[in-house]
């Protein structure tokens, strides 16, 4: 299930502005398959953002957000290559980490 | 998809019933691990009720806070809003779908390094106001921006 996030941290300045795409269902629970059964409630409740092990966003989330949920935010006092970190945690327990270095402007 | 998409809002109605024994199922789970997720907040199906779970009382109208949203989202499945809050201090960023079955779509806590910006992409069931809540300092900023909704995505 839990499968690679997509992430991206590019430096503008001193601020990395950091993109992050998860894989994940987001299922509300109130959607129906085929056979007309409800398909259950399946999301990511938790995401936490580190920037070199310091955290700088945390995050809760409902069954609200899209599937394949995207996140973006931006960290002041980045410098490249620094190590940015996301982890999501959903309501069945699943987690999954990434970790990507700044990368310079281009 | 999209028929079953359709035969889904048709449903949705008399869903509720068993929405709630979902959600009784996931609060089993959830206490296992995540004691700070905003159980009742998540879980309150008034914009109102979720606002109380937020401590958010005697919230000041801002224009300090930028909420970046379609005017008409074609698919509420896929409904992209960013916020900017150009409070000083602004200490947690929460978003409200204000007509969803679950208002409180998310809520953003900014520690040390970061902006005071957040971007992601929600699901609409109908046409709402998205509304943002900013902590700051120990007070409660909001910004509402209305979203027509054509196509409902809460499924």
């Amino acid at each position: 299930m839990a499968e690679p996030m997509k992430i991206r941290a590019t430096l503008q300045g001193d601020v990395a502005d950091v993109r992050i795409l998860m894989l994940h269902p987001m299922e509300t629970g109130q959607r129906k398959d085929a056979k007309g059964e409800i398909v259950p409630v399946h999301f990511i409740q938790s995401v936490v953002v580190t920037h070199n092990g310091k955290t700088v966003l945390d995050a809760q989330w409902s069954q609200a957000i899209s599937r394949n949920p995207f996140l973006g935010l931006r960290v002041k006092g980045a410098k490249a290559g620094d190590k940015m970190s996301v982890t999501w945690t959903d309501n069945k327990g699943d987690k999954r980490t990434d970790e990507v270095a700044v990368a310079a402007a281009s | 998809m999209d028929v079953l998409r359709r035969s889904f809002l048709k449903l949705t109605a008399g869903a509720g019933v068993l929405t709630a024994a979902a959600a009784a199922g996931l609060v089993k789970s959830g206490q296992t691990w995540a004691a700070t997720w905003n159980k009742s907040g998540f879980e309150s199906k008034a914009a109102a009720d979720a606002l109380k779970s937020l401590g958010a009382s005697n919230l000041i109208d801002s224009k300090d806070i930028a909420i970046t949203a379609p005017d008409i989202a074609e698919n509420g499945a896929v409904v992209p809003v960013a916020v900017t809050s150009k409070i000083p201090n602004t200490q947690s960023i929460s978003i409200l779908a204000e007509k969803n079955p679950f208002p409180l779509a998310a809520t953003f806590d900014l520690s040390g390094g970061s902006e005071s910006y957040v971007s992601t992409r929600i699901k609409m069931g109908q046409t709402s106001n998205v509304r943002a809540v900013i902590r700051a300092d120990g007070k409660f900023y909001t910004a509402v921006k209305e979203v027509k909704v054509t196509i409902g995505g809460c499924g």
